[in-house]
């Protein structure tokens, strides 16, 4: 039962693009197309759940041991960005189809706060690991969620007449809005 | 406590490098260094008017592959084509320089309605509804799907036609793509002639709807001495290469004889007005004709 709360709280709850504000960036750079945005999506999830084993795994036997708490983000920052460019030499030599599909979003996870935002929340909410690799997949899969949703609504602008000014990002901005408004209904059927 | 800090992330910065340094080495890609090169020289819309994905694909493929010309970038200056015929050692050839042109004079035809439409403001929408609005179902809509697709704002729509600036135009082929009534052609900036209606009915057909029409009745075909205009699928298309090479001999004959003005001629100084799509000192040339 707690797992399944985990789940639909990190996935509708406490959504973390729509609810925590994290990975902008992303979630408007590449909700153009279904297609690209589950690639993203997909790629996010990965990130996350190596980037939580990862940094889970230095916290509990590098950090606390030698009371370096405070460095916390920096070493999580550094972690994740060398894991994103495993993948991407990874996923150049051994799936080169996804790695040209995904191309320049690959690296830009680097810069995904909703990442390193997973790995410090983990360490706030004190999960055990098995927990904490659970709440990653959730939270990718959040993140996923918004993403395929926004880049559905998206596609149906192209056939709209929109204002020229507010064409594009600004339109996409305010969808955001509407979305992250529309998620707040479920605040508080889990605490 | 400082040195602790220090030579943990040193640690730490000093195994994730190792790691990469002998994952780099594991997992080497072969790439040609001449790609990066290529890339430079091109402009990097990533318009996609070449045929390829983009900028680096064409530039792979124009490396790679033997029957990729390297003019096929048409946002290139002709000093680019250049750089980029001597970096992959093939001849540039002379690209004959093209623009996007409109295949209808619907304005001046009265092209009767099948219904007012009320829809989504969008031609792709428009045609889905019974082929569009217009009695002819190869006219231009006029919702302007090819000007929001124009990377180089080159196109707008006046009197529901769209209009197309010559200068502007790179004939990168993207409202070509676009157009889902197929009225947009690339043809030779240097044009002499072209076809001002693309309906693919029959003549009767066309008279019904459309005053101002092709009616297919081949009179050009039979009058041209070059023998490069063809009809195919009830549309009649110019050969402009065989055209342009035949000279001005033929004081363009075709546009003489089409009894419904549809055949013009694209005067020199048509290509600098500021718009291909109808061009009034041809007409005048026609009517007085
Ligand atoms: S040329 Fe084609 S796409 Fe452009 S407005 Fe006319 S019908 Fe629409
Ligand atoms: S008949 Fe030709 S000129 Fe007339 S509306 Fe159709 S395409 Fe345009």
């Amino acid at each position: 039962m707690d797992t399944f709360l985990l789940f639909i709280s990190a996935i509708f709850v406490n959504n973390i693009v729509l609810a925590q504000y994290l990975g902008n960036c992303p979630y408007l750079g590449c909700s153009k197309e279904k297609s690209v945005s589950i690639g993203m999506g997909a790629a996010v999830i990965f990130v996350t759940i190596m980037a939580t084993i990862f940094t889970y795994l230095i916290q509990k036997h590098v950090l606390i041991p030698f009371h370096l708490g405070y460095l916390q983000t920096i070493v999580f920052i550094l972690v994740i960005a060398s894991l994103v460019q495993f993948v991407e030499m990874f996923l150049k030599k051994m799936v080169p189809p996804l790695y040209k599909s995904l191309g320049i979003f690959l690296p830009l996870i680097t810069t995904n706060c909703a990442v390193l935002g997973v790995a410090i929340l983990v360490q706030r909410k004190e999960f055990d690991f098995v927990t904490a690799l659970l709440y990653a997949v959730a939270a990718g899969a959040g993140f996923m969620l918004a993403l395929v949703i926004l880049a559905a609504i998206r596609e149906q602008f192209e056939v709209t007449r929109i204002p020229r000014a507010m064409r594009g990002t600004p339109i996409g901005l305010v969808m955001a809005g509407i979305m992250s408004l529309a998620f707040m209904a479920f605040k508080g059927m889990i605490a | 406590m400082i040195t602790t800090s220090v030579l943990t992330l040193f640690g730490l910065g000093f195994v994730a490098a190792s790691i990469l340094a002998i994952a780099s080495k594991a997992l080497y890609v072969e790439e040609d260094p001449r790609v990066e090169v290529v890339l430079d020289a091109l402009p990097g819309a990533n318009c996609g008017g070449c045929g390829f994905a983009g900028c680096e694909a064409y530039a792979i493929a124009v490396l790679n592959d033997p029957d990729v010309p390297p003019n096929k970038c048409c946002a290139c200056s002709p000093d680019a084509v250049a750089r980029v015929a001597s970096l992959t050692g093939k001849a540039a050839g002379d690209a004959e320089p093209k623009v996007a042109f409109r295949r209808c004079v619907k304005i001046e035809g009265k092209v009767a309605r099948k219904f007012e439409y009320a829809g989504i403001m969008s031609c792709a929408a428009a045609k889905m509804i019974l082929d569009g609005p217009d009695a002819c179902k190869y006219s231009c809509l006029g919702f302007g799907d090819c000007v929001r697709a124009c990377p180089f704002d080159a196109m707008w729509i006046e009197d529901g036609l769209v209009h197309i600036a010559p200068a502007k135009c790179t004939s990168c082929g993207t409202c070509v793509r676009t157009c889902p009534n197929s009225i947009l052609e690339l043809i030779p900036k240097r044009a002499r002639v072209m076809v001002f209606c693309s309906s693919q009915d029959k003549g009767k057909a066309v008279k019904d709807v459309c005053e101002a029409g092709c009616i297919s009745c081949g009179a050009c075909i039979k009058k041209c001495p070059a023998e490069c205009i063809t009809m195919i699928d009830e549309r009649i298309h110019i050969d402009h290469k065989a055209c342009l090479a035949f000279g001005p001999s033929c004081q363009e004959v075709c546009v003489e004889k089409c009894p419904r003005n549809i055949l013009r001629c694209l005067s020199p100084e048509s290509s600098t007005k500021e718009s291909v799509g109808y061009s009034e000192v041809s007409n005048e040339t026609n009517l007085n004709a």
